[in-house]
């Protein structure tokens, strides 16, 4: 099977526009949305479905392009149904993995070049790429169209969709990076982006704060970002140069970690500043403080950033340049590593955090982070590609969480988010939002058959097969957790009995502080702008708790659809396994072909990288003696992966997760029911009553006091003494030595003027002067008048002259 | 040998003329003096020329005749001058310009 | 390095052209304010003609070399020539002086500031111009430094004339500052002049007879001229007149001061101190580094204690030109590259930014950062300049900003010449620190005078665009950018997005001259 030749297609050649497409959808938003028709929306939701269009060409191509490495070009289909045919048989036909590796769709333009540096943007299509430009793509598009009748008649629509626009094209512009810079570019506008529609409602504090928060704490991580991406530019440039790449391109750096050459402390240090910026944008341990914060901004916003941009940035950044953790942290050969520490406290730490909110988008926040903390979990202990699945499934149930509690808020609770004040027994009312929620609250917590089941469950699966223990408990810890605060969640919205606004009470001014004001703001401009929400306030009759528009349902129809099905894309229990074969690169050693140049930029023009010659086979995944990432790649080869192994599922080993998940439900069940149902159980006032408990509960509504760390000691120590002391220093003592220079100058020249000058040499003009008219005072006798005495001097002087004259002569 | 008396009657002349501006009160006579010691100078020149044989002492003093002569008439005019304001022409009793 | 003498008139006249409209005010009472702010706006908009058309005849494949080169006598007493020529290194500045110039007249037009007399004001700067211009174009050490010094009247009586209550102060410390500098490197000039044989000048002569100095005088020279050019640039802890100019300047003052004149400080460090005394500048890179990177931090601490909007930019300026002089002191060709593209910029960032205040001062009297609030409320399209200049500012990817300091942060890795990698690998990470600073100061600025809702005592109907701005009488008249504003700020705004964007516009022509100038140095050092 040598030089498979590899399918290929327009799509997968012209991936670049997908992010493209979006971005120039921005400018249009910007530019000529406000006199369109919809106020921009349209050329949001224009764009963004284009570049779904394209993804999913793409996509199809790309398992094409899977299929046909692994059935050595058999597959090549041609034409959409050709293609269509050619998706599914892989798993049937042959029932093993495919052991190829598919060499990625790269391309490169020259960006910019300085210092004998390249740097290039361009594309790098491969599983995981592809698997994000589609789930990107799709959950924007759901977004917007949610959005449309969510913050319909706000009044910065058009910006909010130029916003949104521009938030999906940065992630998309990360996700098919080919180098670092490009990488950094995509996660800055993120970054931008999150900062703009977080404080969407800027004119209240609390949300412009949130933004400055969780641009701010981003940032922070982006310190990490910059020093890791020059210190592994510089560790791996000379390598990769050699090799026809540069130290920026995603390749060169994958193929350099795993080459054996780099240097382990580099690999090491240059892991743990990347990780330092994957904790910032993605919101793990320590740095986590931000998203529940973030939910200031609009729900769609929340459930975009939530789902699969922004907060999966940081996952895919480490999912992205594996080699380099997986070599710098060594990750098959500990048990303990950076990233499962940070992982490991992430699930726990934001789990707990998520039972004392009251507030349903922090609940939901915070069981973000929680899973995110698997995510990182996961590729901590060595299970990326189980990971990478929990990124693409969690994106849709999280999604349609989020959703569904717009929707409540739009339609139930009349804009607040607050579960004990404004919600309960809103089953009945909205019964699509509540079936859609509970589909997907079953995806999250891991319910068999659920999509969440099979990816979560690989982790914890994984961590024990790599010898993981501790974190395996961890995760065991956190699978009976999850279900635990998603019950209370479910209970306490859609169960017991209906309070305040889902009760149909009227209390404008009560729900304020429930949700930083964001929608305050609404009924303070009740005219203005708030067409829509006016006209909800009017529906008279039946106004209170009722079934959103479809313009929400659909989509969270459709993700609730998904929640369920998008796990037997690769469920073990059941032998799937497409996604594995589609996105997880083949940890094997590839031949570098002579002349081989994938940088490519030589002539500045873009060329398709196809050629690669698959150089050795392995027989499957089971071989754990040598491969990629173990032991060095033979001359001539390079490795892009490393070689993983996965865990086999069985019923037995899942059990233990399952039986938590159940008591998780049942246990939060009953606690529940006992204490927001009865008044009377013993378990109500168990925090005033039992020490212990209180010390727990405050603990955890203080957010274990991080954020006074962060705001009340390091800002503010920072924004105030420190800032202060170092202006003080500049003005006392820099400027104080620069101004006491000046005094000083002027002091001595006020000494020498006084002294020198007045003294010395005016004193000398002063005292010629005087002699002067001394002398004529004394010679003033002379002057008598007398023309006779004058001529006496006169013929006296010559006489004496004369005798001088003389007496000299002689 | 014989210019020798002529520069003795220069330096008598002088001698007289020197006595005669320290010593008389007159104004006129005082000029007049003036005159004695300019003539006696003029005689030194032409004594000094004959000996040496040249003619620049006769040159000179021509020279000094006129000058001699427009300052007695300058002098004379401010001696007027000074009678008429003062109806004195006595030296001793002028001491404006004393410094 | 070759010199190419084409179209070599081009230089001589862009420079002095400025003088010609000078000339032409002196003839018209002072009285004809229209008519001297149209012949100001002629003079630059010809000037930046004569410009654009020396970009055109530029060749750009030939970067590294001399180009439009001029070698006449000038003073031969003490040979110094006029030797003048344009290449890679200069051509972004020489060129945006000449930009900044026009749009600074135009932005004249509407604002001039309170002192009136516009007269003097557009002939100072007028001149200024004349300075700022010649000082990039000088090949030869003294014609450098009368350039380097005409630019520090006319921004003397600038600040003193036009200024703030505290004008006073703050040109006289502007002036003695940067005459105190420029005596020290007059003195360091001097001294690399009799130290190369005293035969010429010219900066060729120079950088090949400068190289040969033993070092420890060269170290000594380059402490001179490090002086000299770290007071204008500022160093920590040479910047304590910056933030006293910037505040009191007027506005037109304070975005040539941070557009152009703090560049000439840097751009003496490329093209003076390090090429003439390579080993020299290899002994004081480190102490540069340093300073650099404490005047990031320190910069950005300063920003954070500042009550005023306008202190709050020009302390920026501090942290920003950190970034410059940590890519200079890398001495790689990278970082010099980075430095360079800093530079340009921040010129238009910071330019901006100070164009902003000056309108946010126009519109409500004042720059305390406590009493504005909610701009986007009422003039939203300034709201969305000043954030995104502030944006621009704090190193966005995409924007100019950020290709001046992530690659200056990246060469920090790598210095040239055996320099202590420790020493500048810790640089980095701290200067990698000072960018989170950086978006704190800017983001604390935007989230403190655009969000939220307007202060009450500001608080009215917002005009629409154009309507009562001439309306002088009118306490507190906001209204939005004017059109004299759009016209003055739009190419600031594009060129910041473009250079973003497309970074390899300016790296490009700056790469060949700088690869040369580092080979140069290479060689100096053994």
């Amino acid at each position: 099977m040598l030089a498979a030749t590899l399918s290929t297609g327009w799509f997968l050649e012209n991936a670049w526009l997908i992010p493209l497409v979006p971005a120039i959808g921005f400018l249009f938003i910007i530019f000529f949305g406000k006199k369109m028709p919809q106020n921009g929306s349209e050329i949001g939701i224009v764009s963004i479905g284009i570049s779904l269009a394209i993804a999913i060409g793409a996509t199809f191509q790309w398992i094409d392009r899977v299929n046909s490495a692994s059935g050595g070009g058999e597959h090549t289909a041609t034409g959409f149904f050709g293609t269509l045919r050619a998706i599914f048989p892989s798993a049937t036909e042959t029932g093993e993995h495919a052991a190829s590796f598919v060499e990625p769709v790269v391309k490169s333009w020259t960006w910019w070049q300085s210092g004998g540096l390249e740097f290039g943007l361009g594309q790098h299509i491969d599983g995981l790429s592809i698997m994000l430009l589609l789930l990107v793509t799709f959950i924007s598009f759901l977004v917007q169209i949610y959005s449309t009748e969510y913050v319909s008649g706000d009044r910065r629509y058009t910006h909010f969709f130029a916003s949104l626009t521009l938030f999906s094209a940065g992630m998309l512009v990360m996700v098919l990076a080919e180098n670092m810079l490009q990488l950094i570019l995509g996660w800055e506008i993120m970054g931008l982006c999150s900062f703009m529609l977080i404080g969407h409602w800027w004119e209240e504090e609390a949300n412009s704060r949130a933004a400055l928060k969780a641009f701010f704490t981003v940032r922070v991580g982006d310190v990490g970002l910059l020093v890791g991406t020059a210190i592994i530019f510089f560790g791996a440039n000379d390598w990769a140069v050699e090799h026809g790449s540069n130290g920026f391109s995603i390749r060169g750096i994958s193929a350099w970690a795993l080459s054996g050459e780099a240097s382990q402390s580099v690999l090491f240090w240059g892991g743990v500043a990347l990780f330092i910026a994957s904790i910032g944008k993605s919101g793990q341990f320590p740095l986590h403080t931000w998203l529940p914060d973030a939910m200031a901004g609009p729900t769609p916003v929340s459930s975009l950033l939530h789902s699969s941009t922004m907060v999966v940035a940081g996952v895919f950044l480490v999912a992205r340049l594996y080699p380099v953790f997986f070599v710098g942290f060594d990750i098959l050969d500990t048990s303990v590593n950076f990233i499962t520490i940070i992982g490991g406290i992430t699930i726990i730490v934001a789990a707990a955090l998520a039972f004392v909110q009251d507030d349903i988008k922090k609940v939901l926040a915070y069981s973000t982070v929680s899973q995110l903390g698997y995510m990182m979990l996961g590729l901590g202990v060595g299970a990326w590609l189980p990971a990478v699945f929990h990124i693409f499934t969690h994106a849709f149930f999280k999604c349609a969480l989020f959703l569904g509690a717009g929707s409540i808020s739009h339609s139930g609770s009349h804009h607040s988010f607050d579960m004990k004040k404004d919600m309960g027994g809103l089953a009945k009312k909205m019964p699509i939002t509540a079936a859609t929620w509970m589909v997907s609250t079953a995806a999250l917590c891991g319910i068999p058959f659920f999509s969440g089941f099979f990816s979560k469950d690989e982790i914890i699966d994984n961590a024990s097969h790599n010898g993981y223990q501790f974190f395996y408990y961890l995760a065991l810890v956190g699978a009976f957790m999850t279900p635990a605060y998603m019950t209370r969640a479910t209970y306490l919205t859609f169960f017991g009995k209906p309070r305040g606004a889902a009760a149909g009470e009227h209390h404008d001014d009560g729900h304020d502080d429930a949700h930083g004001g964001a929608h305050a703001d609404h009924d303070d401009h009740h005219g203005d702008a708030h067409d829509d929400h006016g006209a909800h306030d009017d529906h008279g009759a039946h106004h209170g708790p009722h079934e959103s528009p479809w313009r929400i349902t659909a989509p969270l129809i459709v993700l609730s659809i998904l929640a369920i099905g998008s796990g037997y894309l690769n469920a073990p229990a059941f032998g799937t396994h497409y996604f594995t074969d589609w996105v997880e690169p083949v940890g094997v050693e590839v031949a570098l072909d002579d002349g081989y140049d994938y940088a490519s930029s030589e002539d500045e023009h873009a060329s398709v990288v196809l050629a690669a010659v698959q150089a050795e086979e392995t027989d499957g995944y089971s071989s754990e003696a040598k491969g990629c990432g173990f032991a060095d790649p033979a001359d001539g080869t390079v490795c892009y992966a490393p070689k993983l192994s996965h865990a086999t599922f069985s019923w037995s080993k899942a059990m233990p997760s399952i039986i938590l998940v159940f008591a998780g439900i049942l246990f939060s069940a009953w606690v529940c029911m006992g204490i927001y149902g009865d008044r009377k159980n013993p378990l109500v006032g168990l925090t005033s009553k039992f020490a212990p408990a209180r010390w727990v509960h405050t603990l955890l509504v203080n957010k274990y006091y991080l954020d006074h760390l962060y705001e009340k000691i390091i800002v503010f120590a920072f924004a105030h003494p420190i800032a202060k002391a170092a202006y003080w220093v500049n003005q006392n003592i820099l400027d104080g030595i620069v101004d006491s220079v000046g005094r000083g100058g002027r002091a001595t020249g006020e000494w020498v003027y006084r002294n020198v000058d007045q003294r010395v040499v005016d004193g000398a003009v002063n005292a010629s002067g005087l002699a002067a008219s001394e002398g004529g005072h004394a010679l003033q006798p002379v002057q008598s008048g007398k023309v006779n005495q004058y001529g006496a001097l006169l013929f006296g002087a010559a006489t004496v002259g004369a005798i001088v004259l003389i007496l000299v002569n002689i | 040998m014989y210019a020798v008396n002529f520069l003795i009657l220069a330096a008598l002349l002088f001698a007289i003329g020197v006595f005669g501006v320290i010593a008389r009160r007159n104004a006129v006579m005082v000029l007049m003096s003036i005159e004695l010691i300019l003539n006696s100078v003029n005689l030194n020149l032409i004594a000094f020329a004959m000996m040496n044989n040249s003619p620049e002492g006769h040159v000179f003093a021509l020279y000094v005749i006129a000058v001699a002569a427009a300052e007695v008439g300058v002098g004379l005019a401010m001696v007027l001058m000074i009678y008429r304001n003062r109806r004195s022409i006595a030296l001793d009793e002028l001491s404006v310009m004393k410094g | 390095m070759q010199t190419i003498t084409n179209d070599n008139w081009l230089l001589t006249v862009g420079t002095f052209l400025p003088l010609v409209g000078v000339l032409l005010m002196m003839f018209i009472p002072a009285s004809e304010e229209k008519t001297h702010k149209q012949i100001g706006i002629l003079t630059s908009a010809v000037t930046a003609a004569v410009g654009v058309y020396t970009l055109l005849r530029f060749d750009f494949g030939q970067s590294e070399n001399l180009q439009f080169f001029v070698d006449s006598e000038w003073i031969t007493v003490i040979k110094s020539n006029y030797t003048i020529g344009l290449d890679g290194i200069s051509l972004p500045l020489y060129f945006l002086s000449m930009v900044v110039t026009l749009l600074v007249m135009i932005y004249t037009w509407d604002n001039m500031p309170d002192a009136g007399n516009p007269k003097s004001f557009i002939i100072l700067m007028l001149v200024l111009q004349v300075g700022m211009a010649g000082s990039f174009i000088a090949q030869d050490l003294i014609l450098f430094f009368v350039f380097f010094e005409v630019v520090l009247l006319p921004m003397y009586f600038m600040i003193g004339v036009w200024g703030g209550d505290d004008r006073q102060y703050a040109s006289l410390k502007f002036f003695l500052y940067t005459m105190f500098g420029s005596a020290l490197m007059l003195v360091a000039f001097l001294a690399l002049f009799f130290q190369t044989g005293a035969e010429s000048f010219s900066f060729a002569h120079l950088m090949e007879a400068g190289a040969l100095i033993d070092r420890d005088v060269q170290i000594w020279i380059f402490a001179g001229m490090f002086v000299g050019f770290a007071v204008k640039v500022p160093m920590f802890p040479f910047h304590t007149w910056l933030p006293d100019a910037h505040t009191q300047a007027p506005t037109q003052g304070s975005v040539i001061l941070a557009a152009i004149l703090l560049k000439l400080g840097t751009y003496g460090f490329v093209r003076i101190a390090i090429p003439m005394l390579p080993q020299g500048a290899k002994a004081w890179a480190p102490v540069i580094g340093i300073l650099a990177v404490i005047g990031i931090i320190y910069g950005a601490l300063g920003c954070l204690a500042q009550t005023d909007m306008k202190r709050l930019i020009a302390f920026s300026s501090v942290a920003h030109m950190g970034f410059v002089m940590l890519g200079i002191s890398t001495l790689t060709d990278f970082g010099i590259n980075a430095a360079l593209f800093g530079m340009v910029a921040h010129g238009l960032i910071t330019g901006m930014l100070f164009f902003v205040a000056g309108s946010v001062k126009h519109r409500y009297h004042t720059l305390e950062i406590s009493r504005l609030s909610g701009m986007l409320i009422q003039m939203p399209r300034l709201g969305w300049i000043l954030g995104f200049a502030s944006m621009a500012s704090l190193g966005l990817p995409g924007l100019a900003g950020f290709w001046g300091e992530f690659p200056a942060i990246l060469s920090a890795y790598n210095p040239n010449f055996g320099l202590s990698e420790v020493l500048f690998r810790t640089l980095m990470v701290i200067a990698a620190i000072g960018t989170v600073f950086a978006a704190a100061y800017l983001l604390w600025l935007y989230q403190r005078t655009a969000f939220g809702r307007p202060n009450p005592e500001f608080d009215q109907h917002a005009h629409p665009v154009g309507a009562g701005v001439d309306d002088e009488h009118h306490e507190a008249d906001i209204h939005d950018v004017t059109k004299i504003e759009w016209i003055a700020w739009t190419p600031f705004l594009i060129a910041i997005v473009v250079f973003g964007v497309y970074p390899q516009l300016m790296f490009g022509v700056m790469d060949p001259a700088v690869s040369l100038l580092i080979e140069r140095v290479g060689a100096g050092i053994p």
